[in-house]
């Protein structure tokens, strides 16, 4: 029998193989930053044992940083602590780090993939969940724990145990307007917030194949949001065209060599699924979420769900804690949510294609009086990009805020923040109770709906705009 | 890390599920760069709120939490692990875990028992009506004891082992240092380098 794209990758990883102990799988690359290295590097330094390759090792600072004065010194010492200790950590074990204020700083998904160092066919982990991103360009990509850290900083190798895998397919053509963020929203609304768990998602059909990589990014970004550890696509002629010429990929004969092999990684046609999910791309309209987690979403058109849709009593009681946490009631138009800050930025679109897109709607127009628009790229390189393109005078003279590279308001670590009780629409990957802030509200949208939305001041998809 | 065979204890309901890593330990609280000191964040929205579980008086001193379906979603972050054990908690019994959740558990010495829905009901039920039930979780024989309910748990069979030897990984894997070297000696030339 076939094997799937993950099993080829898996297969062509393993260090060790024994009956009864989990795979041990070698690891290409390791993503670092600061919020879960520092113990990993202190159980290194107690058990005075060195980074085994810090050569397939690098860091970059994103979570914890300001995305303004990122000159001058981190404001709150505790931040700053955190950020030190990365600094000399890298230093002390060799790890090259790219800090704040160095043009390759930036998110830490954003980064790899745009340094070249995100490659067809590899393993990718880092101490962070959303590295299911890379996965984007065929390889086997997710996140770990603390200690997983300090394992693979220690050996460059992880146990695992084999994932199952899931087909995704979106066949069919998109409709305008439609992005890979509704894709994956819509994905995750059907399969649940527990549907990937175990699993592996590839992304396959038309739908994806026909996504740009920073699209394609979007969609295995969240495949954690459904369980997934890990999602995957395929790589075409589009991968490829993405990572050719960039500072980290092969050139001249290791260049053909590389595209041989990654021209192997598909999953043959006898390969077999442990389980398959058919989405009609055809079918798709702009996503938002109403609830506290990323499955609890609906097309705009529709209203905010009463707890009387329960499939079961856990679901009725997950619904009426949503409602009263986001303070909606049920039976009202998605598209009457009145919002007061749009946050364009993270790791699930935070890319040049995600600003032009939102530059695109905002261009002429003015965000709402009284509204907050942040626009935050996903790295330093994707700020330069945007400002020769003069995206950030479309930001700013339509009212927005333009600010440095980092995780910004996707989480609520760094200064940027929503207050309690203030109701964001956001580009970012995760509506949980306070995650933007403690008592923040968020609605999870595509870049489009994000800037339609600060026109408009509700929640908008760019038909709605006159 | 200590061996962990059984673990006998006072035990809290969680009646909420998809209890994301968020909630467990919100992100304001990861700037700290040790592994303990953690429990101040546990839950630290919920317990703000006088009624929420973990601030009843007859769930103090408790060691084992009872929770609703998905578990740990969400972040990577390991000081949720942390949390739960800086707080007391030696066992999390849910219907199902989150992975990496899970993963961080096993690694840290947390026990993660995967029992059905309908268990976790029963336990909700007894430990409401009797807090100071005494609820035995035995990672020898995979199962949990509470008044007369018995039941057994699933739990990955390597974790179970290492959690039995106290076994810690990084050094079971630097037993294999050859196999390491040898699978490197085979890595292509054009796999790219950060330096």
């Amino acid at each position: 029998m076939g094997r799937t794209l993950a099993e080829k990758v898996w297969h062509n990883h393993v260090v060790r193989s024994a009956e009864g102990e989990p795979d041990l799988l070698y690891i290409d690359l390791h993503l670092v930053h600061e919020v879960t290295s520092p113990q990993a590097f202190d159980g290194l330094r107690g058990a005075d044992r060195p980074v085994r390759r810090p050569d397939l090792t690098v860091a970059t600072e994103d979570h914890n940083i300001p995305t303004i004065d990122v000159d001058k010194p981190i404001a709150d010492p505790v931040s700053r602590a955190q950020v030190e200790a990365l600094r000399t950590n890298c230093a002390e074990f060799g790890v090259p780090l790219y800090s704040l204020g160095n043009v390759e700083q930036g998110i830490v998904h954003v980064v790899g993939p745009q340094m070249g160092l995100t490659q067809p066919g590899m393993t990718i982990v880092c101490g962070d969940s959303h590295t299911s991103t890379h996965g984007a360009f065929g390889a086997l990509a997710f996140g770990i724990g603390t200690s997983e850290v300090e394992h693979v900083l220690a050996t460059q190798t992880l146990p695992l145990k084999p994932f199952k895998t899931m087909a995704i397919n979106v066949e069919g053509d998109l409709p305008e307007g439609v992005s890979a963020k509704d894709i994956i929203l819509a994905v995750i609304a059907k399969i649940g917030t527990g549907g990937g768990q175990g699993y592996v998602l590839e992304y396959r059909g038309s739908a994806i194949r026909g996504l740009s990589m920073e699209g394609r990014m979007t969609v295995c970004n969240m495949s954690i949001e459904a369980g997934a550890r890990a999602g995957m696509i395929a790589p075409d002629q589009t991968t490829f065209d993405y990572v050719q010429g960039r500072e980290k990929a092969p050139n001249g004969q290791e260049w053909d060599d590389a595209v041989a092999y990654w021209k192997t990684l598909f999953t043959d046609d006898d390969a077999e699924f442990d389980a398959v999910v058919d989405i009609d791309a055809s079918t798709l309209t702009p996503f938002v979420t109403w609830g506290t987690n990323p499955g609890q979403g609906l097309p705009l058109s529709a209203s905010v769900p009463s707890p009387d849709d329960a499939t079961d009593d856990v679901d009725r009681v997950a619904i009426e804690r949503a409602l009263e946490y986001m303070d909606l009631t049920p039976g009202t138009p998605l598209r009457d949510v009145a919002v007061d800050t749009v946050f364009i930025g993270s790791c699930t679109n935070g890319r040049i294609e995600d600003l032009r897109v939102a530059a695109d709607i905002l261009q002429g127009r003015k965000v709402k009086e009284g509204m907050r628009l942040m626009v935050v790229p996903g790295s330093a390189r994707v700020r330069l990009q945007a400002e020769s393109e003069g995206l950030d005078q479309v930001f700013l003279e339509a009212g927005g805020e333009w600010r440095g590279a980092g995780c910004s308001m996707c989480l609520g670590m760094n200064p940027d923040k929503l207050t309690p009780g203030e109701r964001s629409a956001s580009t970012s990957n995760r509506n949980f109770e306070g995650r933007q802030g403690p008592g923040g509200r968020t609605h999870l949208v595509s870049p489009a709906v994000a800037a339609s939305t600060a026109v408009t001041g509700h929640l908008s998809s760019p038909a709605d705009l006159a | 890390m200590e061996p962990f065979i059984r673990h006998t204890g006072t035990a809290a309901p969680l009646r909420r599920s998809n209890v994301d890593t968020d909630q467990i330990i919100p992100a304001e609280y990861l700037k700290r760069i040790t592994r303990d000191g953690f429990e101040d964040g546990l839950f630290s929205a919920w317990r703000k709120d006088p009624d929420f579980v973990l601030n009843r008086p007859e769930y103090q001193g408790v060691s084992i939490l009872v929770a609703g379906p998905d578990f740990g979603t969400g972040s990577s972050r390991e000081h949720a692990v942390w949390a739960l054990q800086n707080y007391g908690f030696c066992v999390v019994l849910s219907s199902r875990f989150a992975d990496i959740f899970r993963g961080n558990s096993g690694k840290g010495g947390l026990l993660t028992a995967q029992v059905a829905q309908s268990v976790i009901e029963e336990l909700w039920t007894l430990i409401e009506a009797d807090p100071s039930l005494q609820v035995t979780v035995d990672l020898d024989a995979r199962t949990v004891r509470a008044g007369d309910l018995t039941a057994d748990f699933e739990v990955d069979d390597y974790v179970r082992w290492r959690l039995l030897e106290g076994l810690d990984d990084i050094g079971i894997t630097l037993q294999h240092s050859d196999a390491i070297s040898e699978f490197e000696e085979r890595r292509p030339s054009f796999a790219p380098l950060t330096q």
